[in-house]
């Protein structure tokens, strides 16, 4: 009740969405009367200072409206560096929305200064760090929800933190649109806050099945399975799912190596795949994992005849420059692909490329589409209150061409999963930039098998 | 037995020799002057960084590197200890360790800032390869690091126990003020040992960063295994610390290799608790 009062005073607008919220319902019977009455006299008060304090705004110019948007990433910790790409994608999504830019042509958002639905309100994002932590993570959605007072929140990269941060959005009943983590029980929860863009496990389960038996026909030999994995949230239940899929479309899983994170030594992982000598080794990493990974390998000489990735650690820009030279022909998912010059994704990825120095991966593409969603859906609402925003998300019907990346749209189910999401196999032939190669429809190039290493 | 075994003890063991190497550092700090550095991690991370500056501006490995490495990190040592190490040396052993634990942070991020938090790396092979002993494979640069150890163990063990310096130093550790009424500096001799522990952790940092990633928050990850070395090996004893830290590196990758590697730690960390509990000063510390 404390905390509802306090909310109260601070705008007018929540205490009116709250007040036929959850809240309404349960608030006792003891305060009908005198004291309810209070509460409204104070309540019609409050209403008459936003009424003023709208007029004046209304009054100044457009750009003096800022919508604020909450960003949970690990901005120190282990997984510093994906923090530092996304602040940098996020710029330049920011300049996107917030300036003019006809060169984009229909890409949402990008044709005129601000959000044309909110009278070309500019969108600000406050981020987070949530240094590699559930719990942190938490704290820091908490606080930009109730000090900062951010109308939506987006983030937060590692699966086992976007469950705990998104279960303080959903508290508080605000918008949280993650772009990035893919473990599958994310969506499961029966939440009404939390919409998510990017495909998920199962998806890519489906994917990496349906590649290996591709190629298997074309001479590849993929009998056996290693999954090797750490013990985070996102390693673990991407291995589950990859091993239940696998299991009902007959290929083989034989070892599965589980890897504490952040590991000082990965010596005798490596020895136990060079022992068991499975033909296709899929990894699930994080960045720092990756590289030890791939040096390891490269010091026990040891080549699967395929390497697979799912994505995280191998798309990260610095897995490349550190290791791409020794894991060449490493395969990985990806959602993303630059296009023809003059695409939206290639100006895009240009843009980043001189705001961060770094070619655009999968990951911060996926990223940049989930906040691209969260604020067409904004601008769609006319409005920076929750329920809006939640129902202008709802529904949501983006198309192949409004969106930087390549999935089939966006389109949200009852659960909050985007069912228009998709991605395919991308390569790293000459161990500098990945190509895609598979499906064959949208390939750049042909998988090249076996893996080459260095 | 079997092959893969004696590849995975070789391993554990060039493994042992690099927590070793790094952690001779902290137990000398800690023997000389009582103070736990939780900075030390962060020290190792300087020196990495150091060995990538140095390939960075002349394309040099650790030849140079790792010199370079321990004379700068030695010269950090004295700045540390003058400015805060000495101060805090007066206070409650909760200002000691929030301390030196605030001066990781500060480390650590300074770095972040300088350098931004990509993940940095030395080329592959900077060290001559892998050599190959009937089948078994060792790597050029875990194989120079754990050279190194048994040669930075070696000389420090001997500085303390067979030169005036080591002498001065261990009187001063044993009782300042008898030492200082006997014509010692405290202060010079505690500085020199700060010179001394942050200079080999440097150097390991550096020959660390040949085969492993480079990153500012590298310190937290080595930093925990530098304490288990320490506490195992017996805080204070140079020589435990190597025993201690071969005998971490083997059990590890024996257990990671047999049992699995999310097992691997709570293997380690059970026998150190067990062994712990029959000999609390560690295997060589002194009651």
């Amino acid at each position: 009740m404390l905390t509802h009062c306090k909310k109260g005073e601070g705008s007018a607008a929540i205490v009116g969405a709250r007040l036929f919220t959850d809240n309404g319902l349960r608030r006792p019977r003891v305060f009908w009367g005198e004291k309810h009455h209070m509460r409204f006299r104070h309540f019609l008060g409050l209403l008459g200072a936003a009424a003023i304090s709208l007029s004046l705004a209304a009054g100044a110019s457009a750009e003096d409206k800022v919508v604020k948007i909450g960003a949970v990433f690990p901005m120190s910790g282990g997984a510093a560096s994906i923090g530092v790409h996304v602040k940098a994608a996020f710029d330049v999504a920011l300049d996107i929305v917030n300036n003019a830019h006809p060169e984009l042509g229909n890409f949402p958002l990008a044709k005129n200064a601000g959000l044309a639905g909110l009278g070309g309100a500019k969108v600000e994002v406050v981020f987070a760090d949530n240094q590699g932590s559930p719990a942190t993570g938490q704290n820091q959605t908490l606080r930009l929800i109730t000090e900062d007072k951010v109308v939506a929140v987006t983030g937060a990269y590692q699966s086992g933190i976007t469950l705990t941060s998104s279960a303080i959005a959903e508290k508080y009943g605000i918008p949280y649109v993650n772009g990035e983590s893919v473990a599958a029980n994310l969506t499961e929860r029966g939440f009404k806050w939390f919409f998510r863009t990017t495909p998920i496990a199962s998806d890519f389960a489906k994917v990496f099945s349906e590649f290996l038996t591709d190629m298997k026909a074309a001479g590849g030999k993929t009998d056996t399975i290693a999954l090797v994995h750490d013990n985070t949230e996102y390693g673990t239940s991407v291995a589950n799912t990859i091993t239940s899929t696998f299991k009902e479309k007959g290929l083989n899983v034989v070892l599965d190596v589980a890897y504490a994170s952040n590991a000082t030594d990965v010596q005798s992982q490596v020895l136990q795949l060079k022992e068991k000598k499975p033909d296709v080794v899929l990894m699930i990493s994080y960045t720092s994992d990756a590289i030890l990974f791939a040096k390891t390998m490269q010091a026990q000489d040891y080549k699967p005849g395929i390497l697979l990735a799912d994505d995280a650690g191998f798309s990260d820009p610095d897995f490349i420059k550190a290791v791409g030279k020794i894991s060449q022909g490493v395969f990985n998912r990806s959602s993303f692909s630059v296009g023809p010059a003059g695409s939206p994704s290639a100006i895009i990825a240009d843009m980043y490329k001189k705001k961060s120095g770094l070619d655009m991966d999968d990951t911060v593409a996926r990223q940049m589409t989930g906040l691209f969603v969260l604020l067409d859906a904004i601008d769609r609402a006319g409005s920076t209150e929750p329920a809006k925003i939640q129902a202008a998300l709802k529904a949501t019907d983006l198309k192949p061409d409004q969106l930087m990346i390549g999935y089939k749209g966006v389109k949200f189910d009852d659960k909050g999963q985007n069912i228009l999401a998709s991605g395919g196999i991308i390569q790293l032939q000459d161990g500098e930039n990945y190509v895609s190669v598979w499906p064959k429809a949208t390939a750049e190039k042909t998988p090249v098998l076996p893996y080459k290493g260095w | 037995m079997n092959f893969f075994l004696v590849q995975v003890i070789v391993g554990g063991l060039l493994l042992g020799a690099v927590y070793a190497l790094f952690s001779s550092g902290l137990t000398l700090v800690w023997g000389m002057m009582n103070i736990v550095n939780f900075a030390h991690g962060d020290f190792v991370m300087l020196g990495m960084y150091a060995a990538f500056v140095v390939f960075q501006l002349f394309g040099v490995g650790p030849a140079v590197g790792a010199p370079f490495a321990a004379v700068l990190l030695a010269t950090v040592g004295v700045i540390v200890y003058f400015s805060l190490i000495r101060h805090i040396m007066k206070g409650p052993m909760l200002a000691q360790i929030l301390g030196t634990f605030g001066l990781a942070l500060l480390l650590r991020y300074s770095v972040f800032w300088w350098f931004g938090a990509n993940f940095l790396s030395l080329p592959n092979n900077i060290v001559g390869g892998t050599y190959e002993f009937f089948g078994l494979r060792i790597e050029a640069a875990r194989l120079l690091a754990g050279a190194v150890a048994l040669l930075v163990t070696l000389g420090l063990h001997l500085l303390l126990t067979r030169t005036s310096l080591g002498s001065k130093m261990l009187a001063v550790a044993e009782d300042a003020t008898a030492a200082q009424l006997m014509g010692i500096r405290p202060d010079s001799m505690q500085a020199i040992a700060w010179a001394i522990a942050a200079g080999a952790t440097g150097l390991a940092g550096a020959l660390i960063a040949t085969f492993f990633y480079i990153v500012p928050t590298v310190g937290e990850t080595l930093g925990i295994v530098a304490f288990v070395t320490v506490s195992l090996g017996g805080f204070g004893s140079v020589p435990g610390a190597l025993v201690a830290g071969l005998l971490i590196g083997v059990i590890e990758s024996v257990s990671g290799y047999l049992i699995g590697a999310v097992y691997k730690d709570i293997v380690v960390y059970a026998l150190f608790i067990f062994f712990l509990w029959f000999r609390p000063q560690g295997l060589m510390g002194k009651a």
